[in-house]
This record gives structure tokens, sequence and C-alpha cells, in this order.
């Protein structure tokens, strides 16, 4: 079994494992899905006819008021609990790759539980702003924020589960260190959702 | 490198018998089971696009002819173009991809077997509900680039742009997967010594074309998620009167549809530029510029969308930019052209029928490549745009470009997928029907258009001069549907024939020809070392004259992945998600969750499912 | 498997260690922090006197912040520095493409609303 593993990994034209050219190919790909979100959310950008907006109060016609919706702190603890999951799960697979089930066992659950964490976050988020008056199709900003950070948000949930699993699998003993690339492909997956908020957190949050 | 696993891997499951029956169908992982899946399913589709098509011109054939309702004239042209584009084009060249490139880079099937299954389940269930809308009555009808407003909820209520846009996300998921597959395949299954530059052009041209998938397709699949939203949930994207902009959708639109128009000529241009050299008898002329010719037409793929968007009124900087780029593009694209006369000059020719459609592949392509240049001038575009001079133009290069080289590849590799040889006569007839019958059809339509005649308008009035161009143009629809007929003539004929095609028919260059017609399950026997570029022909080279028909071994001990139905579960899997967004309404939020479920069934079996 | 274990011996030559993802960590924790100071003396509840004066740079320092954050991780937690260049770029020329549209997609609608749709 182990040899036939690293038989297989050695066999390619590169040398690199098909599975991680895959991830990497995809990667790519959805490199290009996460541009169109965000051209789509800085098009749109202070074109919406009616509040509440982003950056700015607002108060309605019919006299309401309406203050900023974005809020800097929540989403900067968010923000900092994404980066410090990349590097509990960079710490999860370098021990996963020493054979330190305990080290890898504990990195992963950290990551998870960061990653839970923002989800979580989000989920209040996206309902606060709600009960502040931002619905889905209030206005173009609450389009276009929901959309974009939307599908980030469920691509950490995709996330989420994934590395679950492998936590689940690490605790019964199949993540020895000749599968770690297992491991690998869900953190490089993990990584790119975290580079994909590196981005939207400046753009969509700070940026006025 | 010379020590392959796949050779030394001691299996009990011994010796490779053929399976039959429709489960070994559906479970199937093998690239050339799954390349004949997607031809068949493609070729019915073609069949059906053709039939629309037929159609379309029996209303156009008179003026204010009422054989077609106008609504019913807008499903059908909706439906042909959408229909020849996702479902027949690109799984014919799929079934290509699928069947030639493992064997060309001698390998023994690409890299993720079953996902390749998935990504034909998923073409086919996405093709078949697409096309369930005719049932509904409800077919699309927005044109295939389904702009803004026509396909806002105020404009269209029905289920049509429904059934569009969760067809197109369906289809759009299967080529992702298909280009992440194929990508690894050929940068990581190549047989020993195939290096880049010893690479088959087809395998070339067709790895250009995964990369275009995968870099344009996630931008269609945004811009339909942005249109479900506005049509599903309210929001105003692309609706004005919410601040939102229909300008937005075509730059989307077109950021993929441009590049899309290469993922559709690409592979055709990598099977005329292997047909030619065979049939010249000399090899490929300036091989490098033609890789880095393909490169450089892909790169500009992406710099030039806008060009479908003169009529918007850019500004005289975005029109400039664009147009500059898109004249541009025919420099790379001339480099081919110039190529492919340099291979056949001088060459001994035979004018076998893969040959007559490549050499009427290169015919009339230069018509529609020129007709491209001229409305690449936006003052020229203004007049023409709109009008059936486009659609002579992509039809020059849609049919004339691609089906002509698809078709081109059928004759040249069906004895290699059937193991049988078609008939040359039949095949010649089929040749001139089909070019006397296309040029019939779309040559009068540059001259109707430059008159002023309009697209996608179900009928014209007497006495504008458009009557004869349009009979003599439905007519030739008529000769372009025998000449199909004839086709399909030439396969059910041959089809009752013995199973003789020897393994190398045309004296070919590429590595598919080394091993028996049809190929065994592995391929090859013993995986081969190349030395150069047009391996077999090197190999000849070498022996100092033909290659022994290569006998058909038990394959014992070869290991091969299991056949498994679990991508067919995702795929249905994904349908079902896909669907029960449409159909929110009725099914609700458990539609969404039991869909969800099966999904995430299929992929957690797949996963841990022993590959094999 | 000699071929192998060389190759797994460099590979543990070429991983970093735990000292440095830490390291790359803190560096990123702190420009998120410098991210959201400059927004806050900039446009927050501590912006003072030099506001006024930071907010023309407010943006382009802002994007080269994310800019580094971005290629810190890619680097170091992605491996992109010391694994096979073909990774890079099947990362990288998607993402040259993507900046193209999103910037192209910025200016031409910009100009859209601008001109054309106001007539």
């Amino acid at each position: 079994m182990t040899a036939h593993a690293h038989a297989a990994h050695l066999e390619t034209s590169t040398g690199l494992d098909n599975r991680k050219l895959a991830i990497w190919t995809f990667i790519g790909s959805e490199c290009l899905f996460f541009a169109s979100l965000i051209s789509n959310y800085l098009v749109h950008k202070g074109r919406s006819l009616v509040g509440p907006f982003p950056h700015e109060p607002w108060t309605s016609p019919s006299g309401q008021h309406f203050e900023p919706i974005l809020e800097i702190p929540l989403v900067t603890l968010g923000t900092a609990l994404l980066l410090f999951s990349s590097l509990f799960v960079v710490l999860a697979l370098s021990g996963a790759q020493r054979g330190s089930r305990k080290a890898l066992l504990g990195w992963l659950g950290a990551t998870l539980a960061c990653g839970i964490f923002f989800v979580g976050m989000q989920v209040y988020e996206f309902t606060h702003f709600v009960h502040r008056g931002l619905g889905f199709t209030t206005n173009l900003f609450g389009s276009s924020f929901y959309t974009l950070t939307g599908f980030h948000g469920t691509h950490v949930t995709i996330g989420v589960i994934w590395l679950a699993t492998l936590w689940v699998d690490a605790l019964r003993g199949r993540i020895p260190p000749h599968k770690s690339l297992n491991l690998e492909m869900a953190a490089l997956y993990w990584h790119f959702v975290d580079v994909v908020w590196i981005v939207i957190f400046p753009v969509v949050y700070l940026i006025k | 490198m010379a020590t392959r696993v796949l050779e030394h891997e001691a299996h009990p499951a011994a010796g490779h018998g053929e399976q039959t029956g429709l489960w070994s169908w559906i479970t199937t992982v093998d690239h050339k089971r799954i390349g004949i899946l997607y031809g068949a399913t493609a070729f019915l589709f073609f069949l059906l696009g053709g039939i629309e098509a037929l159609l379309l011109r029996i209303q156009l054939g008179s003026p204010e002819n009422t054989f077609l309702s106008p609504e019913t004239y807008n499903q059908m042209f909706t439906m042909h173009g959408t229909t020849m584009i996702f479902l027949a084009i690109m799984p014919l060249s799929a079934m290509f991809f699928n069947f030639m490139i493992p064997l060309q880079i001698g390998a023994r099937d690409v890299a993720f077997p079953r996902l390749n299954a998935f990504s034909y389940w998923v073409f086919l269930l996405g093709g078949l509900f697409l096309n369930s809308s005719w049932f509904f009555g409800a077919a699309p009808d927005q044109g295939w680039f389904g702009y803004a407003n026509l396909t806002s909820k105020q404009f269209s209520p029905g289920l049509n742009v429904d059934f569009w846009m969760i067809g197109l996300q369906i289809l759009g998921i299967a080529s992702l997967a298909a280009a992440v597959n194929f990508f690894v395949t050929i940068v990581n299954l190549r047989a020993p010594g195939m290096n880049l530059m010893r690479m088959p052009m087809f395998v070339w041209m067709s790895f250009i074309t995964q990369v275009l998938l995968l870099l344009a397709f996630p931008v269609i699949t945004v811009a339909l998620f942005l249109l479900m939203f506005d049509r599903f949930f309210g929001s105003s994207f692309f609706v004005p009167a919410g601040g939102g902009d229909p300008i937005l959708w075509q730059h989307l639109f077109w950021i993929f549809g441009h590049p899309e128009v290469y993922i559709l000529i690409l592979p055709a241009f990598g099977i005329v530029s292997e047909v030619l050299p065979v049939f010249s008898r000399k090899p490929l002329f300036g091989y490098a510029a033609m890789v880095f010719s393909g490169v450089f037409i892909a790169f500009l793929g992406f710099g030039v969308w806008a060009h479908h968007m003169f009529s918007t009124g850019m500004g005289p900087i975005a029109d400039a930019f664009f147009s500059l780029s898109t004249m541009l593009i025919a420099i790379p694209t001339g480099v081919k052209i110039f190529n492919w006369i340099g291979t056949m000059w001088g060459g001994s020719l035979q004018f076998r029928t893969p040959m007559l459609f490549a050499v009427g592949f290169i015919a009339m392509f230069i018509i529609g490549g020129l007709s491209g240049v001229m409305h690449s001038s936006p003052p020229a575009d203004l007049q023409q745009t709109d009008t059936y001079f486009i659609v002579a133009h992509f039809h020059y290069v849609l049919f004339g470009g691609s089906i002509f080289g698809l078709t081109a590849g059928a004759y040249y590799w069906w004895p290699k997928m059937s193991g049988r040889m078609l008939n040359e006569r039949l095949g010649k007839l089929h040749f001139w029907l089909m070019m006397i019958g296309f040029n019939l059809t779309f040559f009068p339509m540059h001259f109707v258009g430059l008159h002023g005649m309009p697209r996608r308008v179900y009928t014209y009035p007497e006495g504008l001069g458009f009557e004869l161009m349009n009979q003599i143009e439905t007519a030739g629809s008529f000769v372009l549907g025998l000449a199909f007929l004839v086709f399909l003539w030439n396969i059910y004929k041959t089809s009752r024939g013995p199973r003789n095609a020897p393994a190398d028919p045309w004296n070919g260059a590429t590595l598919e020809w080394a091993i028996p017609s049809p190929p065994q399950e592995f391929n090859f026997a013993k995986i081969p070392v190349v030395h150069g570029r047009d391996a077999l022909w090197e190999q000849k080279r070498q022996r100092g004259g033909p290659l022994p028909e290569p006998a058909r071994v038990s394959g014992q001990g070869i290991h091969m992945p299991n056949p498994s139905y679990w991508p067919a579960v995702t795929a249905v899997g994904v349908l079902a998600v896909l669907v029960s967004l449409m159909t929110l309404g009725t099914t609700g939020v458990p539609g969404v969750v039991a869909g969800v479920a099966l999904l995430f069934l299929g992929v957690y079996k797949w996963a841990y499912e022993p590959a094999g | 498997m000699d071929a192998h274990a060389t190759t797994s011996a460099h590979q543990e030559h070429a991983h970093p260690t735990a000292g440095l993802y830490a390291k790359v960590g803190l560096v990123l924790f702190v420009l998120t922090a410098l991210e959201v100071g400059l927004y806050e003396i900039t446009y927050g509840s501590h912006a003072g006197a030099s506001a006024e004066a930071l907010k023309p740079f407010f943006v382009p320092l802002l994007l080269l912040l994310s800019a580094v954050k971005f290629a810190l991780v890619a680097m170091f937690y992605m491996h992109l520095k010391q694994d096979h260049k073909l990774f890079s770029g099947v990362f990288v020329f998607p993402l040259i493409i993507a900046t193209v549209v999103i910037v192209s997609l910025m200016i031409l609608m910009a100009y859209h609303m601008a001109f054309a749709r106001a007539g």
C-alpha cells in the first residue's frame, strides 16, 4: 500500500502529484470566480438608489435614520481568526508530515474552531445587518455585499466540512505521513479562501 | 522515469474482457467509453440543433411566412444557438479530448477517471434538462447570449430564462471538471520522452482549450448566479430601475463568451493540424510557430471581448483598444493558416475524406476570419452588427471552421474508435454535399446582411430584395441536412460490416495508431518511450518500414481503475441542487436540502471508495 | 525507493519550520493591525489632524498592505516559494487575468455610467 502510493507519486511526467496539481488548477480557476464577484461589487459601489449605505449615515424619506452599516471591530476579529486559522492549518500539515498525530489533531482542531467562529461571525453579521435595515434586495449595496461575502462564506463552510472530515480521519489514524497530501489539498484550498478574504477585507470594509 | 508502476503492479484481477450491458456504461470510467458516450450524445444534440435550424430556414424561406409563430421562432433560434455551442460543438470536441488525448500522449487513462465520468453525466443531465423545457412549452427564447434586460422577470416572467440559466450553470460544472482533468492529464501523464514540444498538435490545442475553459467559465458562472438572484430573489444587478445596469451583463457574458469562441475553434485547429501532415506525408510545417500562435490567440482572447459591444457606445478609447486587439488576433491566426498551407506545399497529397474536410476547413475558415477582421473596425461593425452579415461570419467560423474540423476528425479517427473504416465514396459525397450546402446556406447571408436584413426577426416583408437570397439559403440548408443523412447512412452501413480496421490505416504519425483498433481497455500493453515529434513516424523510420500489426494481448497484470456509479449519483445531486433553486416556490427549502444531501452522499462515497 | 528517500529528505530540508510559520503569522497580524489602524486614523473615530493629508494615500496603502499579506500567505503557507514553479504559474497567470478583468470592468463601467448612460 505504502509502496504503491509512493511509486504512484513518482510516476507522473513532472514528478508532481496529480491531485495536488488538480487542486492548484481549481484554485487558479477560482481566481476568476472571485474576480467576477469583486468586480460586481466594485462596479456597483456607490450606485445604490436608497440607503442604508456601507460607510455613510442615511435618513430615509420617511425620516427614519440609519447608521453606516459596516462595523469594523467585528469583522476585524473574523479577519484575525481566518489569518490564524491559516497558520494553524500549516502547522497541522507540518505535524501530519512529521507523523505527529498529536500536533495534527491539535492544530487541525484549532483551525476548525477558527473556521467555525468565522462562519458564526458572518451569520451574526448578516442577521445584525438585516435587523439594522439592510436586506438582500434593499439596494445594490445589499445585493452585491451579501453575494460577495456570502459566496466567500460558502467557501469557508465547505472548507470547514472538508477539514472536519479530515480531522475524523486523523483521529482514526488514517492520515499517516505518506497520506499527508489529503490534508495538504484541503490546506491549499483553505489558504486560498483566506487570501480571498485578505482582498475582500480592505476592498469591502475599509476603503470608502 | 522508465519504470512505471502500472507495468510492475501485479494485480489479481487478471485479464481485461470486454464488458457489456447498460450497467457497464453507467459505471464506466474508461476514457474511451466516456468519449464514445460524449460523441453519441453530442451527435444526437447536433442533429436536434440541425432540425431546429431547418425549421428556422423553412420559416425564412418566403416573406411574411407563418410556418413558425414569432414566439416559437424566438425559442427555436435560442435553442439552436445554445444547443450547437454547448451541447454539440463543445462535447464533440470533448469526445476527441477523451478518446484521443490519453492515446496521443501514451497514457492508460486520464488523471481522474471517475471525475471524467462525472463530467459526462453532468453534461448529459444538463443537456436533457435544457431540452426538457420544450415539454413545458417554455424553451429559452431570449437568444443564446441572454442579454439583460430581456432576461429580467419583468420582460421574461415565464420559465424560459430559468431553464436556460440553470441549464448553462449545470453544463458549466461539467466543463470545469473536465478542464481540470485534462489539464492535469496533459501535464502529468505524458509517456516518457514526450516533452511539451514533442506533443501532437491536437494535444497542444486541447491543452490551450482547457486553460481557456478554466479561466472563462467561472465568469459566466458568476454572471448566471447574479441573474439567478435577480430573477429568484429580486435583486437588481442588471435592472436599471434598481440602480443596476444591463451593460454589466454584456461585459461579463463576453469576458466568458469570447474565450468561448476559441474554446469552440481551437480543438478543430488541432484536429486539422493532425490530419494535414498525415495526408501530405510530411511533418507539420512550423511546429513551434503553431504552438506559440495558439498560445497567443488564447492570451489575446481575454483582451477582445468588448468587440461584441461596439454598438453600446463605449467611447473612443475603449473602441480603439478593443478594435486593435481584435485586429492583432489576425496575425497568429494567419500564421496558422500559412503553416497549414506550408504543410501541404510540396507534399504528396492524398485526398482521402479526412483530408478533404481539413482542406475545406482551411478555405471556409479563411472566409470567416476575413469577415471577422471586417467588423473588428467599429464603424464597419455598427453597420453590420445585428444583421445577417454577422450570422454569415460566425457560421463560417463555427460551421466552416469547427464542424468541418470535427468532421475531419470523425473520419480520421473513426477506425480507431470503432474498429471499422467508413466508406470512402459516401464520405466524399458527404464532403461535397456539405461544402455546397454550407456555402449555399451561408454565403448569401453576407449580402442580405449588408442589405440590412436584421438577425433574430421571425420574418421580413416582401419587396426588400431579400426573397431570392433567402430561398437559396433555405435550399442550401436542406442540402446540408442531406449531407448529414449521408453521414448517418455511412455509419449505419459500415457498422454492419466486419470490425476489421487495421491499427494504422492512414500511415499515422502519432501514438494512437500504434495500438489495435479499437484499443484495448488499457490502451498500451507497454507504455511507449518517445524520442521525437511524430513518435510513430520516428519508430517507422528506425525500423525502415511499416510496423507489424500490433497483437491483442491479455493485459494480465495491468492495473486499471474500478468502475463506479458514484460519479453518476453525484451528477444527479448537482442537477437536483440547481433544479431545486428553480422550483424553490413549490419544493421550498426541503428541496434544496434534499439536493445538497444527495450531492454530499455522492461526493463522500466517491471520496472514500477505493479507486482501484 | 532510493529516489523517494532523497525527495523526502529534500522536502524536510526545504519545508520551513514552525518558527518561520509563526513569524509569518505575526507579520500578517501586524499588517492587519496596520490596515485597521490606518482606517482608524484616516476615517475612523481616531481621525486627527493628519487625516486629510492621509486620504490620497489611503487606498494605495491599503492595496499595498493587502498585496503583501496575500503574497506572504501564498509564498509561505501555500509553499509557493519552494514548491515547483508550475504551481506558481497555475496560480499567478489566472491572478493576472483576474486583476485585468477587475480593473478593466471598473474603467469600462465607470465610463459607461458617467457618459454613455448620462447621455
